[in-house]
């Protein structure tokens, strides 16, 4: 298999090129998730990912973040090729993750303790994370103590305590209620804007999508490709009554209703046949 | 101004009366909680021991085959005796013996010891090869065979090979109870390691970790809990077998007293030996209990969430 020379900058924080994943490729079991996908994110930008589930969205940010090889394409950031994972890009999980026998602040500040930083170095990188989020106070609990969203606030701090350049975000905040979500919506644009980071975003929720999204990259139904990318241009914060918000959101809705109802035949139609 | 003092005092005085009245209220509810788990312990044995007495008293539970306990635990001192088995110290009332209280001591001491030792031993080694399995590849392709053979083998056929290689003494019965923990932890160990989160592991390789930190601060915490649950249920599986090894290879020990009761056959002796053994698994499993809530400390309280169902 041989690539082309890539044709891109390489100040680009993300650039995929050609991506395509089967998992348990070879396998009885193969299952492709990604074909074709080419994306080229700038630095600082904010791009959402849409599409229904099951697409493969997920699979692109393990990807992205080198937790998983391409079996297809390659992924470049900052001009170097994505082979392992690395600190500069930071991915927080659909699922909590944090260390149930670390505390709060013992968490955040684990890239640290991986580099062997000093306890009170840790401490307060910790503290002014967790600050960020609104959770200083909760330093010394530990993760059963808290409640789901709060968790999630903790693993943003611990992302954001490894200054990343690459912010990957996998449905961070589905579990959150409709107040909740909006406050860590805007919490978020404030750490983007302040950590000058790319952000990589995956939701369901269209509004959110509208809310924070620089462009939005809609997603076909299994096996994933980028069906569009839509652009917002609104300046943040955004006023999501407007009439510009709500062309935008009747637009996204239409992409996705295609493809959510080619989704779910085709995982009836897999039900069928097993 | 002596007077408005005293009233202050008074004031201060009723002040800390009142919360440590309630602290002491405190302890003794915390202390009553103790105390119930204890009562329910006794009633449990002691449901147990009557049924049997019950049996006993109306005549169908042959004294000479099933003594109840208030026989077997009655004249402990003619009990104690046989625990003297010892070569070194005459048997019976010799002067120069230990009492009988002495040698059910000193043989409790010699089991127990065996059964730690072992169990240390075995763990230690377990839990070594079993990292070292899933660490290093090759490791795993060499060594995974013959310990999945070797584990459905019975500690029985073991013990010729023990006292061919040790002889007597306490090595063949702490080798019994390290060969037959052994395989089953290391493969509890491989099991652990597996079913450690895939997320936590994956958290740690975005922060840079390297292999040996991921294993060392992420895998070896996250299958502490399981561990340790694997290690209580082998404390039991210790002491079942260093009975076995020590009815042959070893000069004294419990073993060998429930050999002395069968060869002499002497039912009460055995259920005296069964009865101080169940005591000191329970002890043991106390004190394993106790030091798993000092590690875990993070672990939720399950059983309290199974308690509401
Ligand atoms: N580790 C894996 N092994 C095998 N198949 C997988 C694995 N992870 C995901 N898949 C499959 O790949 C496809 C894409 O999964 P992915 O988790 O990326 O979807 P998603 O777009 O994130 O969905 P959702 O929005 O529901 O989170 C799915 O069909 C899934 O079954
Ligand atoms: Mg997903």
């Amino acid at each position: 298999m041989s690539f082309e020379a890539p044709h891109f900058s390489s100040r680009d924080a993300v650039v995929c090129r050609g991506i395509g994943k089967t998992w348990a490729a070879g396998t009885k079991r193969a299952h492709e998730a990604l074909r074709d996908v080419d994306l080229d994110i700038a630095p600082g930008e904010f791009v959402v990912f849409l599409g229904p589930s099951g697409c493969g969205k997920s699979t692109l940010l393990y990807l992205i973040a080198g937790l998983e090889e391409a079996t297809e394409g390659l992924v470049w950031s900052f001009g170097d090729l994505v082979e392992t994972p690395s600190p500069q890009r930071s991915l927080i999980f659909q699922e909590t993750s944090l260390f149930p026998w670390l505390t709060v602040w013992q968490n955040v500040s684990f890239g640290l303790a991986i580099r062997g930083a000093s306890q009170q170095e840790r401490r307060a990188v910790a503290a002014e994370a967790l600050q960020r989020v609104g959770l200083k106070a909760a330093m010394d609990k530990r993760p059963d103590e808290l409640s789901g969203g709060m968790r999630q606030r903790v693993a943003v701090a611990r992302a954001l305590a490894m200054r990343p350049k690459v912010l990957l975000m996998d449905e961070p905040f589905a579990a959150l209620d409709v107040q909740t979500r909006a406050r860590m919506q805007d919490f978020l644009l404030d750490v983007w804007r302040d950590s000058g980071a790319s952000v990589l975003f995956v939701t369901h929720h269209i509004d959110e999508a509208v809310a924070l999204a620089g462009r939005v990259v809609v997603f076909t139904s299994r096996p994933g490709r980028i069906k569009t990318i839509v652009p917002i241009t609104l300046p943040r914060p955004r006023n999501l009554f407007s009439r510009e918000a709500e062309a935008l959101r009747i637009q996204l809705t239409e992409l996705l209703r295609d493809e959510v109802d080619r989704a779910f035949a085709e995982q009836e139609a897999m039900g069928a046949t097993a | 101004m002596a007077v408005v003092e005293r009233g202050a005092d008074e004031a201060v005085a009723a002040g800390t009366s009142r919360p440590a009245a309630v602290s002491r209220v405190f302890t003794a509810i915390a202390g009553m909680d103790w105390l119930g788990k204890a009562a329910w312990t006794c009633l449990s044995v002691g449901l147990f021991a009557g049924i049997w007495e019950l049996l006993w008293a109306v005549g169908w539970a042959d004294p000479q085959l099933l003594p109840p306990p208030h026989i077997f635990l009655s004249n402990f001192g003619e009990q104690g005796k046989f625990f003297n088995t010892a070569t070194r110290w005459q048997v019976g009332n010799s002067m120069e013996g230990p009492s009988a209280f002495e040698s059910v001591m000193i043989t409790v001491a010699a089991t127990t010891m065996r059964v730690f030792v072992g169990l240390v031993l075995a763990s230690v080694l377990a839990i070594g090869v079993g990292v070292a399995v899933r660490y290093w590849h090759v490791f795993d392709k060499l060594v995974l065979p013959t310990v999945t053979l070797l584990s459905p083998v019975s500690p029985i056929a073991w013990l010729p090979v023990a006292i061919f290689l040790f002889g007597i003494g306490n090595a063949p019965a702490i080798f019994m109870v390290v060969v037959a923990l052994f395989f089953h932890m290391v493969l509890a160990t491989i099991a652990q390691i597996d079913g450690v989160s895939h997320n936590l592991i994956n958290v740690a390789r975005t922060m840079g970790a390297s292999k040996g930190q991921i294993y060392g601060r992420v895998i070896v915490p996250a299958i502490l809990p399981g561990m340790l649950q694997v290690l209580r249920m082998n404390l039991f599986g210790a002491w079942m077998v260093v009975l076995v090894a020590e009815s042959t290879g070893v000069g004294y020990g419990m073993g060998q007293v429930i050999m002395l009761a069968r060869n002499t056959f002497n039912p009460s002796l055995v259920f005296f030996t069964i009865a101080v053994i169940g005591v000191l698994g329970f002890g043991f499993d106390w004190l394993l209990r106790l030091v798993q809530r000092r590690i875990l400390y993070w672990l939720p309280d399950t059983q309290e969430k199974l308690r509401v169902l």
